[in-house]
């Protein structure tokens, strides 16, 4: 099974490597961290700029990375659910074959001038932390890609609608809206809640734990401030991982379940 | 064999299959038709594993289809379109899907010479002619030698030559003892390969018997009289 599975995965990698922008993807990356790291003063600084781009676009990359596959590969799929093949092992296959090249683009991109610049030591663990919750990202929206694909299948306007509606919300106007819920209702004691909140946004708990690591709750948001007061760093930085490993297994494992009773 | 009970299959509000009963004996070589929307598809997707059934059973040689995915190795199926990843080439699809399958492809390179595909194999799939790409289809369907063979509009895109290409090899599999199921709409080339017919309407079987009977009994000479007249009858 396990060599079926990386049979699948390979063929997926191959592919995407003469498709090319997996690696303008990467590059893009390298250029950014590059400039971030010449031009933007010191380490952290740079660290801090770089996550936050992070957190913006690679969501949005990763989803509609995701759905754009389903929707461009259906015959193929077909084609694969026709041969002697368990759905289960055809599906961790594709998502391995895709997800995985996305998640190296970043991390290759970012780490190597993080390398040259000799940040990478210094900063070891704030840059380890950045690295590897784009890593996660990429993959948690890749999953949510998939899955919307395979919801709606046969109405790529709405999947794609879907996509764009759930990215704007959770990068963009989740943390507003709270703000607005807070500042509503402000006289009643709303920790619990915002906490609540800002779990139930895969974003968010990524920029949290960026915070909690950099200690610079003020300036990124109010989910952030609350979550801080509350855990203190380390605390926080395990709770939100822990609801990160939820947001990758809930979505993937759903994905699965579709996949595994879809008629095609 | 294939042995199909009361196979129910609803799409939304729509009921595409309406309680099918079939048995297809090992070896036979047999046609469905039908109009546009009939449910010939479905039912051979059905078959498949890819779409599955509300209600009834399939069995494909003594295994009862439950989402099992061994039987396949079985079947060979030639789809009706033909998408590939677009930059892999000929060759690498091949390379792949045997690894797939884990299955001696006998007669991969008999296939490539017959549909004469050797030219294509170093080019990249998305420069592949729509027929070009049938013919890699059929290559995929039938070079592991399976002895259940599914053909689903197959020679839509194919020039006269390949298209005689591909019907004498199917002949060939039929001697070979292969059970062959082909849906086309094209009734002349039917009645070339196939010596039963599964006349599909509104997603219930109406007719299931040997051509020769068919054109008795609706005296015709013609499969295309005879299914035109079902038609019509309906």
């Amino acid at each position: 099974m396990n060599s079926l599975l990386l049979h699948i995965a390979k063929n997926e990698w191959k592919s995407l490597l003469r498709g090319k922008w997996v690696v303008g993807y990467a590059l893009i990356f390298l250029l950014l961290t590059d400039s971030l790291l010449r031009f933007g003063g010191g380490g952290p600084e740079a660290l801090l700029s770089l996550s936050n781009v992070m957190l913006l676009f690679i969501p949005l990359v990763g989803m509609i990375y995701g759905i754009l596959y389903i929707y461009q590969s259906r015959e193929f799929i077909e084609l694969l659910l026709t041969q002697p093949i368990d759905r289960k092992v055809l599906f961790w296959g594709l998502f391995a074959g895709i997800a995985t090249p996305l998640m190296l683009a970043f991390v290759i991109g970012s780490l190597l001038p993080l390398g040259w610049h000799g940040i990478l030591l210094l900063d070891a663990a704030a840059s380890s932390m950045v690295l590897g919750l784009g890593a996660v990202l990429t993959l948690i929206f890749v999953s949510l890609g998939f899955l919307f694909g395979l919801a709606f299948y046969d109405d790529r306007i709405k999947g794609f609608g879907f996509t764009i509606v759930v990215w704007l919300f959770l990068a963009i106007l989740y943390d507003g809206l709270v703000l607005m819920l807070v500042f509503m209702f402000g006289q009643y004691r709303l920790e619990r809640f915002v906490i609540a909140v800002s779990m139930l946004n895969p974003i968010d708990l990524a920029r949290i734990m960026v915070m909690l690591e950099f200690d610079i709750s003020a300036l990124m948001g109010y989910t952030g401030a609350v979550f801080n007061r509350f855990f203190g760093s380390n605390m926080g930085i395990i709770m939100a991982s822990g609801m990160l490993t939820l947001w990758l297994a809930i979505p993937t494992w759903i994905g699965l379940r579709v996949f595994k009773k879809k008629d095609f | 064999m294939i042995e199909i009970k009361n196979l129910k299959k609803s799409f939304g509000s729509l009921e595409v299959l309406k309680g099918i009963n079939l048995s297809i004996p090992k070896g036979q070589a047999t046609g469905i038709v039908g109009p546009n929307g009939a449910g010939k598809t479905t039912l051979i997707k059905t078959i498949l594993g890819l779409v599955k059934p509300d209600s009834g059973s399939i069995r494909v040689n003594e295994t009862t289809l439950n989402g099992n995915w061994q039987y396949r190795r079985d079947i060979g199926y030639m789809p009706q379109v033909a998408r590939y990843p677009e930059n892999m080439l000929v060759r690498e699809l091949l390379e792949f899907i045997k690894g797939l399958r884990n299955q001696p492809a006998t007669f991969e390179h008999e296939l490539i010479e017959q549909l004469n595909l050797a030219p294509e194999l170093n080019k990249q799939l998305r420069t592949l002619s729509g027929g070009n790409r049938q013919k890699v289809g059929a290559t995929l369907a039938m070079m592991f030698n399976p002895e259940i063979l599914f053909f689903d509009e197959p020679t839509a895109g194919l020039d006269p030559k390949s298209s005689r290409m591909f019907k004498e090899r199917v002949q060939t599999e039929k001697e070979q003892g292969k059970t062959v199921i082909i849906t086309s709409h094209i009734m002349s080339e039917l009645e070339q390969l196939v010596d039963h017919v599964i006349f599909i309407l509104d997603g219930n079987v109406r007719y299931y018997g040997s051509t020769k009977n068919l054109l008795a009994e609706s005296n015709e000479e013609r499969l295309e009289g005879a299914i035109a007249s079902m038609m019509e009858v309906a």
